[in-house]
Order: structure tokens, then C-alpha cells, then sequence
């Protein structure tokens, strides 16, 4: 007993910050549950009433759709980052020739590039190729604003690879290609995991390129379409918050079924650098 | 006779090996070609080329529709005397100073309690995580009402201390602190993580020895885990300061940089001047100078970083 009064402000701290961090999802997850009238009665009441006819309301409003266009969209672009990025790794972490530093320095440069100094060119790209407000639009962006993190992450991890294995294929006469293919990509998973999660939840997140390449409503993603409901919702509290209960569902779904694949993940090359 | 023969014969296995080198050269140069095409193209066209693009138009006058017209620096020359481009430049400052004297000290502070001898510290952690999986959009969204003045708890909570009630985001002299606020919130667990992992590299010994010298809290931290945290808060502050000069989303989601600028940010500024009033322009001016600014951040961190490494190096 003592001993827990001694470490009472310790607890104390500990709720705070849980306060400071829970409080807004519990706020959005029992207001989502709420109907309006219940809402401006009791704004603050906790789980107080469980309906989810707002849910049922969002669905008809079109999320349905805007889920869909993010996966897709974060899904396709990964998968060519993953590809594109290991690729490129492979003489960048494993061969020695002249532009090799600079190459890498030129890729991984990208990292502090603030995306609004490509936006107008990009806009203006997409429409001179007929791509403007089309999900594939999105996909050259998403993939080269992807690659530098990418590159960082597969490259440092093929350099720590030993050479011996590569030398063993060499001497079997195998190409680079089979080398690539047969040895490096095997032994990348572990990088490979780290980059699917980190690319994929930026890039469900993302909000700026789709806010300047898609203007139909049909082709919108998950954060345009949130904003979206903010306008159609402004009065209806209760319901955007069921929107952005479910927006934000899948990634807290992953972070609690795999915690540790997550946070490394989302930590990214930070954590090495 | 015999002697010519020998030459030759030096001459032409010399050749044979000249020419096996340099295929090997070519071949090898055709290997790191065709791997890093892909890659490198892409990057080209969508990350080099517009950057190139940006600063070409910032030369011209240019509705994004008509022709372009030549007009030298004056973009630049409207945008040094433009005060709203100095408020933003200034408001972004202000998210740099957030992120490295209150994000990251506060990240230091959850991950120091992380190690701390209390119970369900498992349930705390995940909580505390939990606001860096939301996305911006649905966080600028939520705290917009968690702001509201009549229905938001922010209010309700001020109210507890007898202030009286605030339109946080509709009020010049409050906005910025709000959304501040808001960052925090949200990459406060970002540096958590970061800060946890680095501490957990850190060797028992080092704490028992310590122990043994009868060492307090405090002394154990400020002598062994803060200098070896060192790198570690470079690295944040680095991540802060560059992350802060490319905020975007936030603002635009629950100002758009109002009211009257007062949270206006060299993106959303760009934004509007590019998608709203059509001053393409101007607005690859104001992009060009985020993309200078970013580009000498990282360049002097570099040079830092580097001498500070040598330094660790001869000592």
C-alpha cells in the first residue's frame, strides 16, 4: 500500500497522457454512436446510447467507394515500390562503380523534397497525358515520392547481407538477375515488410496529390472523401464522426492484431538513420 | 626475330585483356543501368523534372490556361515584399519550434514513462501510440469539434478554470496555438517510439553500476541515458524540423490558413495562389522557395552532422 501511494504521482502522469492521448477516440467512437438529439443533450456522455444507424448512413453516402479507391490506389503503388526500389538497390547496395554515391544521394534527396515544389508540374503532366482525375493519376506520384524511403531502407539492408552467398551463386554461373532474384529478394523480406507498411499507410493518408488530381466524386480517395463528408455533415456531428471512426478502423485494426510489424513499419528508416 | 615474335604476342594478349576489361566495364555498366532504370525514370519524370518545371514558371506570369509570359524576377521581387508570404514563412517557423522544443521533449517524456515501475504499462503504451495511426485528415477533422466553442470539450475544460468560452480556430491570436496543440498530439507517439527503441539498446550494466555508486533517478538520466540519447534527439530534431517545413494537411483541413492568414503556411499560401486564384506563377515562386529552404535546412544539418561525427571520431 505504501508502496503504491509512493508511486501514486507516477500513476497520476501516466493517466494524464493516457487522457491527453485516448480521450479524442473515445470522444469520436461514443459521439459516432450517438443520434443527433442525443449529441447536443449530451455532448460529453460516454457510451451513454450504442445506435449505428450513422454507419448505416455513411455507407449510403459512398465510403464504401472511397475505401475501395484507396486500397486499390495504395495497393497497386506499393507493390511497383517495392519492386522499383529493390531493383535499384541491388547495385546501389551491392556493386561498386563510380555514380554509385551519387545516385543514391540523388534518390534518397527526395526524402526532404516538400512535395508542393512538384504539385503544378505534376497537375499540368497529368492533363497533357489525359490522366487528370483518373486513380492513375495518383500512381506516378505515389510511386516516385515512395522510392526514397524505399531505396534508404532496401539499400542499407542489402549492404549487410554477407558477400560470400552472392560469390557461391557467382561461381555456379549465376547472372546478376538470378543472383537478384534467387538470393537477394528471399533475404529482403524482412525490409521488404518494413517498406509495404511504411509506403502503405502514407499512402492511404495521402491527401494532397489527390486533392489536385481527382475532382470527380467517383474517383475520390479516403481522406478526400472524408473531407467531403465535413461539408455534407457540418451539422451532423454523430455522423462524421462514424465516418472517421471507420476511416481510421483498418490501421488501428493492424496495429493491434501485429503491434510490433506496425511500429516498425510506420518508424520507417528513422530508426536506423 | 625471336624477339618480335614475343612483342607481338605481349601486344596481343595485352589487347585481349584491354578489350575483356572493358566489356566488363560495359557489361557491368549495362547491369547498374537496367537495374536502376525503372526507378530513375519514374523519379525523373515526377520528382526531378517538376522541380526543374517549378522554377522555369517562376519566371513567367501564368494563369495555367493561356501562355505564359516572360517576366524575369519579378515573381520573386512580389514575393519579397509580399507580407502575407513573411506571415506564413513565420508560422512555418513556428511548427519547427513546436515540433523540436515541445514534440520531441514530450516524446522523450512518454518514453521515459514507458520504463517506469507501473502496472499495464503494455495498455498505456499502446494508447499513447494510438494517435500517430490516425490520418491527418480524420485528426483535423476530430479536433475541429473537440475546438468547437459551444459543443467542444476544450471549452468545457477551460471552463473548469473559470475561462471563459473561445472560438479556438475562428480567433487570429488563438488559431496557431490550437493547431499547434493539434501536431503535438499527433507526433508526440511518433518520437515515443523512436526515443523507446534507442533506450532499450541501452546496457543494464551501465544503470546496476550506477546503482552500486548510489546514483538517484535524475543522476542516472541526465549522466547515462540523456548523453546516449544524443544521437537519437539529433535525429528527431532533424526529422521535426524538415517534416515541419512540409506541413500542409493539417492547417488546410481545419483553417485552410485562416482566419485573415493567421495560420497561413508557405504550402497552403502556394496552394491557394496555384489552385484558387490561378497565379501559377507566383505560386511555383512560393514553391521553389519551400524547396530552397528545405534543400539548405538539410544541407547545413548535413554539414553539421558530419563534422560532429568527425569530432566523435579523433576523440
Amino acid at each position: 500500500m505504501t508502496k503504491m501511494l509512493r508511486k501514486s504521482p507516477l500513476y497520476l502522469f501516466a493517466v494524464l497522457l493516457l487522457v491527453f492521448t485516448g480521450y479524442p477516440f473515445v470522444y469520436m467512437i461514443s459521439t459516432s454512436l450517438k443520434d443527433q438529439a442525443t449529441f447536443f443533450e449530451k455532448p460529453f456522455s460516454i457510451l451513454t446510447s450504442i445506435e449505428f444507424e450513422n454507419y448505416a448512413a455513411v455507407f449510403q453516402m459512398g465510403l464504401t467507394r472511397y475505401f475501395l479507391n484507396s486500397l486499390l490506389v495504395s495497393v497497386l503503388s506499393v507493390l511497383l515500390v517495392m519492386l522499383l526500389a529493390a531493383f535499384a538497390s541491388y547495385p546501389l547496395g551491392r556493386m561498386t562503380f563510380r555514380l554509385n554515391r551519387p545516385l543514391f544521394l540523388l534518390f534518397i534527396s527526395g526524402m526532404m523534397l516538400p512535395i508542393h515544389a512538384t504539385l503544378i508540374p505534376v497537375f499540368k503532366l497529368s492533363q497533357n497525358i489525359g490522366l487528370y482525375d483518373s486513380l492513375w493519376a495518383l500512381l506516378g506520384p505515389y510511386i516516385a515520392f515512395s522510392l526514397p524511403i524505399s531505396i534508404f531502407i532496401l539499400t542499407q539492408f542489402m549492404q549487410e547481407i554477407p558477400k560470400s552467398l552472392e560469390e557461391a551463386a557467382k561461381i555456379d554461373g549465376c547472372s546478376h538477375f538470378g543472383i537478384f532474384w534467387r538470393i537477394m529478394m528471399p533475404m529482403l523480406t524482412p525490409a521488404l515488410m518494413t517498406v509495404f507498411i511504411y509506403n502503405f499507410i502514407h499512402l492511404w493518408n495521402e491527401f494532397i496529390f489527390a486533392l489536385v488530381l481527382i475532382a470527380s466524386p467517383e474517383n475520390r480517395t479516403l481522406p478526400l472523401g472524408l473531407q467531403d463528408f465535413y461539408g455534407e455533415f457540418s451539422v451532423n456531428v454523430p455522423g462524421l464522426m462514424s465516418a472517421l471512426t471507420l476511416a481510421s478502423l483498418p490501421m488501428i485494426a493492424a496495429y493491434l492484431f501485429s503491434q510490433e510489424n506496425v511500429v516498425k513499419g510506420l518508424t520507417g528508416g528513422a530508426l536506423k538513420g | 626475330m625471336n624477339l618480335q615474335a614475343t612483342d607481338l604476342k605481349n601486344s596481343g594478349e595485352l589487347t585481349s585483356v584491354v578489350n575483356e576489361r572493358k566489356r566488363g566495364k560495359f557489361k557491368k555498366a549495362l547491369t547498374v543501368g537496367l537495374f536502376t532504370a525503372p526507378a530513375l525514370i519514374v523519379y525523373m519524370v515526377y520528382v526531378i523534372y517538376p522541380i526543374l518545371s517549378t522554377l522555369h514558371y517562376s519566371f513567367y506570369r501564368w494563369d495555367g490556361k493561356s501562355r505564359e509570359v516572360f517576366i524575369g524576377f519579378e515573381n520573386y521581387i512580389q514575393l519579397f515584399h509580399d507580407p502575407i508570404f513573411w506571415t506564413s514563412l513565420a508560422n512555418n517557423v513556428w511548427v519547427v519550434i513546436t515540433s523540436v522544443f515541445v514534440q520531441i521533449p514530450l516524446g522523450l517524456i512518454m518514453a521515459l514513462m514507458l520504463f517506469a515501475p507501473i502496472k499495464g504499462i503494455r495498455f498505456f503504451s499502446s494508447v499513447y501510440f494510438l494517435p500517430f495511426l490516425m490520418s491527418t485528415v480524420a485528426i483535423g477533422l476530430l479536433w475541429v469539434y473537440m475546438f468547437d466553442p459551444i459543443s467542444g470539450i476544450i471549452n468545457r475544460i477551460t471552463a473548469v478554470f473559470g475561462f471563459e468560452n473561445v472560438a479556438w480556430l475562428s480567433d487570429e491570436n488563438t488559431a496557431m496555438a490550437a493547431i499547434l496543440l493539434v501536431i503535438v498530439w499527433q507526433f508526440a507517439p511518433f518520437y515515443m517510439i523512436l526515443f523507446k527503441a534507442a533506450m532499450v539498446g541501452i546496457s543494464e550494466d551501465l544503470y546496476e553500476a550506477a546503482q552500486i555508486d548510489g546514483a538517484s533517478y535524475w543522476q542516472k538520466f541526465f549522466h547515462i541515458t540523456l548523453p546516449l540519447l544524443y544521437p537519437t534527439i539529433v535525429s528527431s530534431a532533424i526529422l521535426a524540423i524538415v517534416g515541419s517545413l512540409k506541413s500542409f494537411d493539417i492547417f488546410y483541413i481545419m483553417t485552410g490558413g485562416g482566419p485573415n492568414h493567421a495560420t497561413e503556411l508557405m504550402g497552403t499560401y502556394m496552394f491557394k495562389q496555384a489552385f484558387i486564384n490561378f497565379d501559377m506563377g507566383y505560386a511555383c515562386a512560393v514553391a521553389f522557395v519551400m524547396f530552397l529552404l528545405a534543400l539548405t535546412v538539410t544541407v547545413i544539418i548535413q554539414v553539421l552532422d558530419y563534422s560532429r561525427k568527425k569530432k566523435g571520431d579523433l576523440s
